[in-house]
């Protein structure tokens, strides 16, 4: 059967789709990192004594702390002192329409085949665009500006509405965090801020397009969302990442705050450069993404992990209030030499509280997949549910999958289930289909896709499109 | 002549398993391929398919005129030739009609026609399932998940009455059938014989052959075809036996 074996090989190996670099230019610092360029970044942004005071402790904090370990992760050390912890494009735009963007990145979007306009168009996505740290787009402002909601660039945010971020930031994620959100504290440039009023339903999909461009510099990314009672939002995170030798640091910090009975629906499509067939190159992805839920509330977590070389991501929920629900949706997907530790953490404090998880692991060539979920019942949760599923299915023979549930149950109410399976995509199953006239690749596709079909069905329909694209990319010579 | 071997051998896990073998079939009609175990009955059906695990060493096998050998197992089912399995594999998360939808249009593209919507594709499969008694639960799941041994056979001649293949190679569809479920079949395969179709139908009993009447029936010991004839033959094999052949003279032709 070793022609068989050959075909999954050939197919796991297609080039980076998304590989290129536009040239703007843009205003870097120079490597390094300590306290005076804490302090110069915190200028050149402008913040608030408040703020540099938070930039100010969590370097500090930051200085006592170690990089984690107990992951099942390869990771080539990071000198912090060689990168650079601040880019800008040069001229920062003062934008009305899109026609005022600069046509080097609006060009960088129609290559990405995500044309804004046609997007704000025919979709109805207000987008604000996150181009090298500097928020170069934003739109349909006015129009959900009427609604009293408010989406803008964690900067705006910083400048118009300092209460709400003085107020919510570090709630859900404090400073002394972890290695990689504490660094953010200190050195976040920019990212996204959404407050949606009480009893308000945000009537579209809230869109930010991440894009890593400017040569060795960290990308350390802020995103606040206060959904107040009784309001609603769904907001989706995609990105892809220009080809790059060097691997990249990305430590994003993701805080959701859940008021009581609204609902936040994240959704994240991750497919930054993995690195290269021969496993050189690639984005390291720390991510700390974490949602608090109040009373009656609803977190819904949704990601597909594509890209990165290297993937730390635990998007969780802290289920404070009573009868509040979280949810976490994962496909993860590792090629070549990728890696991925990924999962969530469910943390239940309210009575009556519900988390669902599904994670669907998917490996290929010499890919590494680890799920690591906890589910946490504290001692005054009494009636808390939690079920969970995960999911690994293997293509070829020489990659892994490995699972860590961990629960710790501190009330004799809770009901826990944990179900988990490994299947492995068989050169019969692969047969079975070409006799019928589908390609290898068409096939892999196929059971892939139905694979993840739980997860598919939770994205917006028109990231599913897109999710279900980039995943059959991702998995390009998987086959054979 | 819609297919003709010439010549052919196999080789499978470094054995050789085909020793010459020479057949051929034309459009419109029935051949069975009878034989002990391991006389290389399902590695003629696999290696006509174009499974990965079966090695050609030599001979020729020509199907509608074109070099079989040379196409990829995909181009020949998209040009026509369809296999219902011994052992049809289940692939969970797949949908059985998605998966056929994909199947048929995937064919209907390699020959130049425009995919059929859904709407005529529900259409379809509807009048298909309806001759082969299926259940309409039955396409809504996934493909061959939990399925039965008779409703996987069932399914393998269902999607071959949906793919309407040119030339279809039945690789021991009766084997696990129990007796209700083999007349079903049997029923399906021949509302499928047609003067624009032929088939190959691999049985080790003479069972099958009561329903799906042949109109050859070729014998098949030690990789060879040693002896050919009238469905008549079926009948003699089943009263003597194989043992009796092993005299004949090999290459022997109707």
């Amino acid at each position: 059967m070793s022609t068989s074996t050959e075909t999954v090989e050939q197919l796991a190996t297609r080039e980076y789709k998304y590989g290129f670099e536009t040239t703007v230019e843009s205003d870097t610092f120079e490597p390094g990192l300590n306290e005076d360029v804490v302090r110069r970044l915190s200028a050149i942004k402008g913040d608030p004594d408040w703020l540099l005071e938070f930039r100010l402790k969590s370097f500090r904090a930051w200085l006592q702390m170690k990089e984690p370990t107990w992951h099942n992760l390869k990771i080539n050390p990071t000198d912090y002192q060689a990168l650079s912890y601040y880019s800008a494009p040069k001229k920062k735009p003062e934008l009305k329409s899109m026609d005022e963007v600069d046509p080097e990145v609006r060009k960088t979007f129609e290559k990405l085949g995500i044309p804004l306009q046609e997007q704000m168009v025919l979709a109805g996505v207000a987008v604000d665009a996150v181009f090298d740290s500097v928020s170069v787009a934003t739109t349909f402002r006015a129009k959900l500006g009427e609604l009293g909601i408010i989406f803008c660039s964690f900067s705006e945010a910083v400048k118009d509405h300092p209460d709400l971020v003085k107020k919510y930031l570090g709630s859900v994620v404090p400073y002394t965090d972890n290695f990689y959100a504490t660094l953010n504290s200190a050195v976040f440039s920019d990212g996204s801020f959404v407050y949606v009023p009480k009893g308000v339903k945000c009537p579209m999909e809230l869109s930010t397009y991440f894009r890593i461009n400017a040569k060795n510099t960290g990308q350390f990314e802020r995103t606040l969302i206060i959904a107040d009672e009784g309001s609603s939002v769904s907001y989706l995170e995609g990105c892809t990442a220009p080809m790059r030798d060097e691997n990249q640091l990305h430590a994003a910090v993701v805080e959701l705050i859940a008021l009581d009975n609204s609902t936040i629906k994240y959704s994240t499509i991750q497919n930054w450069y993995p690195g290269d067939k021969e496993g050189k190159g690639g984005i390291y992805n720390f991510v700390t993404k974490r949602g608090k839920a109040m009373t009656g509330s609803k977190i819904t977590w949704t990601q597909v992990e594509t890209g990165s070389a290297i993937t730390w991501k635990y998007p969780s929920c802290i289920l404070q209030g009573d009868r509040s629900i979280g949810e976490f949706y994962s496909v993860a997907t590792t090629n070549n030499y990728q890696q991925a530790d990924t999962g969530t953490k469910m943390i239940h404090l309210g009575k009556n509280t519900r988390s669902t998880i599904v994670s669907k692991g998917i490996s290929a060539g010499r890919g590494q997949n680890t799920y690591r979920g906890a589910v946490k019942i504290g001692k005054n949760a009494t009636g808390a549910r939690n079920y969970s599923q995960c999911d690994s299915l293997l293509i070829g023979d020489r990659c892994g999958a490995h699972t860590f549930p961990y629960l710790e149950i501190k009330n004799s109410s809770a009901k826990v289930e944990h179900e988990a399976s490994t299947s492995k995509i068989g050169e019969d199953q692969i047969f079975y289909c070409r006799q019928r006239g589908i390609s290898t690749e068409d096939a892999v596709n196929m059971i892939v896709s139905g694979f993840c079909k739980e997860v598919f069905r939770e994205l917006p329909m028109e990231f599913a499109v897109e999710a279900q694209k980039l995943l059959s990319i991702s998995l390009e010579g998987s086959v054979g | 002549m819609l297919l003709e071997i010439k010549d052919l051998r196999v080789k499978a896990e470094g054995k050789e398993i085909l020793k010459g073998l020479t057949l051929s079939v034309p459009t419109g009609q029935v051949h069975a391929i009878m034989g002990p175990n391991g006389s290389g009955k399902s590695t003629l059906a696999r290696a006509l398919s174009g499974h990965p695990g079966y090695e050609v060493t030599s001979g020729e096998v020509r199907y509608n005129g074109q070099d079989l050998l040379a196409m990829a197992p995909e181009e020949r089912a998209t040009a026509g030739v369809f296999m219902a399995f011994q052992y049809p594999v289940e692939i969970p998360g797949v949908n059985n009609s998605y998966f056929l939808k994909a199947a048929l249009n995937a064919k209907r593209k390699a020959q130049g026609q425009p995919e059929l919507d859904a709407v005529e594709f529900l259409q379809l499969i509807k009048s298909r399932a309806k001759l082969l008694e299926m259940d309409q639960a039955m396409l809504g799941r996934a493909v061959n998940e939990g399925f039965s041994g008779g409703e996987k056979k069932r399914n393998e001649i269902f999607q071959m009455a949906v793919l309407e293949p040119r030339l279809a190679i039945l690789d021991e569809t009766d084997s696990g059938l129990d007796i209700d479920a083999l007349k079903i079949v049997s029923t399906g395969v021949n509302a499928l014989r047609s003067p624009d179709r032929a088939m190959l139908v691999v049985t080790h009993y003479q069972r099958l052959l009561n329903y799906i009447v042949p109109d050859v029936v070729h014998v098949l010991t030690d990789g060879r075809i040693v002896r050919s004839g009238g469905k008549e033959l079926a009948l003699e094999l089943e009263d003597k036996g194989y043992g009796w052949l092993d005299a004949a003279p090999a290459g022997a032709r109707a």
